[in-house]
């Protein structure tokens, strides 16, 4: 496997733990809470580089998987008391299923269709969640604390819930790393760069699609289990928060469209400016205003996102930056 | 179940409907001329809300005089859009004016709920009653009706039958055509989208005389737009006006039948549907259907 031996993929592997180890080892619970939030938006950003980066089909409503992953594991675990691992992971095969079969038809439209079509699908279990008894209804569903008592305590389970999206993100970004590497991914790439064409030279176009689709739907359903775990309540409007899928959009363009690292770097700076504008006395009321402003610098005049750009204007960089 | 009491709803969404096609009909064109999907549709909503709210509230204007003002706001701002955050990425991939709008998008909102907060807002406004069988017309509505109807034929005619509406329609056709033919096809491009969102405002308008409204409210009536546009076919201004119709009577008429909640479900399970089935929308696949019949 040359691939095992690229420095860049170790390189980003080995900042991920080196920096999420550091409100370990200082024991500080609100620094943790901070990182907690960043990994959950680089998981969000990357597994949604995977489907618009590498295939550029725009899937605006990507965040149906995250509500819907959260969804059913916060099910299981209240209804049958199990563990945090099993039903994240059911979700996340359920959610990927669930992607498999919304895929197959939808991913045939192209461009905008497909973009309106995946925020229709967004809506759709939206609205029908929040008519859905078994799962609360518009009120959602919430824990008793003594959940948490398996878990020894709920310090313990915010401790685990860490853990777990740190393994995540490891996760989705080994996986981008080898799908961007692969025999696979290079026609997912032709794909994107004209779809015609790619079916001629030998890709199976709707296969390929819907492999990836299946793939970039299961870590946010992860990430939705242990999120809402963490949370100990869930409800439709914070489940399948259109808006929440569109700011993952804005990280991967910010950091750089179809880029391992891209994602990462973006998710990383989007969630730190949001923090401090929300928090920062002068700019708090008009923090929606700044983040438009500076996507739209970044859409018209950095289209290539960061990582791009400094891909594009360095060799050293283009060498071991995926 | 009542035969009154389903005449009635469906008269209620018939009105409603045409301030929903005219609402869409502001996204198609937009679609329709640049094929753009404009991501700050709900806003130029909002925008057009308050324009009445601010007019009456601030100098005692009355509404339906606001709405001019209303249009021409949403006139200017489509304009100002369009060079701002548009002009030079017309040409990109989807992604790139999507977000472009959508960037838009946040700071419209961004900048009227530090202006306005997030507080329910209503226009204040009652032209009375008609009693028409068992039904009862409000005022309101039937004002909202004439106007939606005076102003889409007025774009029509403008569309159809003025030497710039003829360029703008023919930059629609083939862009590079319309430029060789001497069009200059930059302020077409602009124009179209300013009238996109003048449709916008003027439907806002309208809708702040018949129910309460927030800052946010833009967004609901964006996804509804949505969902009216593509029944009616993307870039298909008649198409909107019957999808809004469709859209107005299935809101009021399934109320009928079922719980209130459930009707966006239906929505937009219909929405999916129609992106599936008829991606050009119910006129031409009803078209489409004819033809291979006969």
């Amino acid at each position: 496997m040359k691939a095992l031996q690229n420095v860049s993929l170790w390189g980003l592997l080995v900042v991920i733990v080196a920096a999420t180890a550091i409100p370990i080892l200082l024991d500080a619970p609100a620094m943790r809470e901070e990182y907690f939030s960043m990994l959950m938006v680089i998981v969000l950003a990357s597994s949604i580089n995977i489907i618009v980066g590498y295939t550029g089909y725009v899937s605006f409503g990507h965040i149906v998987f995250f509500g819907l992953g959260g969804y059913v594991a916060f099910w299981l675990m209240q209804t049958f008391a199990m563990h945090l691992a099993p039903a994240a992971v059911i979700g996340g095969l359920f959610t990927s299923l669930v992607a498999m079969l919304i895929g197959m038809p939808v991913l045939r439209l192209r461009g905008a269709y497909f973009a309106l079509a995946t925020i229709g699908i967004n809506e759709a279990m939206r609205t029908f969640v929040t008519n859905f008894d078994p799962f609360g209804g518009s009120v959602g569903m919430f824990f008793n604390f003594s959940v948490y008592d398996a878990y020894g305590g709920a310090k313990a389970a915010g401790q685990l819930a860490y853990y777990a999206m740190i393994a995540v993100a490891l996760a989705v970004v080994v996986t981008s790393f080898f799908i961007k590497k692969s025999k696979f991914g290079l026609g997912l790439m032709a794909i994107r760069e004209d779809q015609d064409t790619a079916m001629v030279l030998g890709v199976n176009p709707s296969r390929a699609k819907v492999i990836t689709y299946t793939v970039s739907a299961f870590f946010p359903a992860l990430a939705g289990a242990i999120f809402f775990f963490k949370n100990g309540i869930i409800e439709p409007g914070a489940a399948f928060d259109l808006h929440r899928s569109i700011e993952s959009l804005v990280m991967v363009m910010l950091g750089g469209y179809g880029t391992v690292a891209g994602p990462i770097v973006g998710a990383v700076l989007y969630d730190r400016l949001r923090t401090f504008l929300i928090t920062s006395e002068t700019f708090s009321s008009l923090h929606l205003f700044i983040a438009g402003a500076l996507l739209l610098v970044i859409v018209l005049f950095v289209t290539a996102g960061i990582v791009g750009w400094l891909r594009n204007r360095f060799t050293l960089v283009r060498r071991y930056v995926e | 179940m009542n035969l009154e009491a389903l005449l009635a709803s469906s008269l209620d969404g018939l009105m409603l409907g045409f301030l929903y096609g005219l609402m869409a009909m502001g996204l198609t064109l937009i679609f329709g001329v640049m094929k753009v999907i404009n991501l700050a549709h709900g806003p130029v909503i909002m925008l057009g809300m308050f324009v009445l709210l601010v007019l009456q509230q601030g100098m005692g204007i009355n509404p339906y005089l606001g709405l001019l003002a209303a249009m021409a706001l949403g006139l200017v701002s489509g304009i100002l859009i369009y060079f701002v955050a548009l002009h030079r990425v017309i040409n990109a991939p989807e992604l790139t004016t999507l977000l472009a709008t959508f960037a838009v998008n946040l700071m419209i909102i961004g900048l009227a709920t530090v202006m306005f907060t997030t507080s329910s807002r209503s226009v204040d406004v009652n032209l009375g009653t008609l009693p028409l069988g068992p039904a009862t017309l409000q005022g309101t509505r039937l004002a909202a009706v004439a106007v939606a109807v005076v102003v889409t034929v007025a774009l029509y005619l403008f569309l159809y039958r003025s030497r710039i509406g003829k360029s703008i329609r023919a930059v629609a056709n083939n862009r590079s055509a319309a430029e060789l033919m001497g069009i200059n096809s930059t302020w077409m491009l602009a124009l179209s989208f300013g009238l996109g969102t003048m449709l916008a405002a003027v439907a806002g308008g309208l809708l702040s005389t018949l129910l309460s409204f927030t800052v946010l409210s833009g967004g609901v009536y964006e996804t509804k737009s949505f969902v009216i546009v593509v029944l009616g076919g993307l870039g298909n201004p008649t198409g909107a006006l019957i999808g809004g119709i469709v859209i107005g009577l299935l809101e009021s008429v399934t109320t009928v039948y079922i719980p209130v909640s459930w009707v966006p479900v239906l929505e937009y399970v219909i929405f999916v549907l129609i992106l599936l089935v008829a991606p050009a929308g119910l006129p031409e696949w009803f078209k489409n259907l004819r033809r291979s019949r006969s």
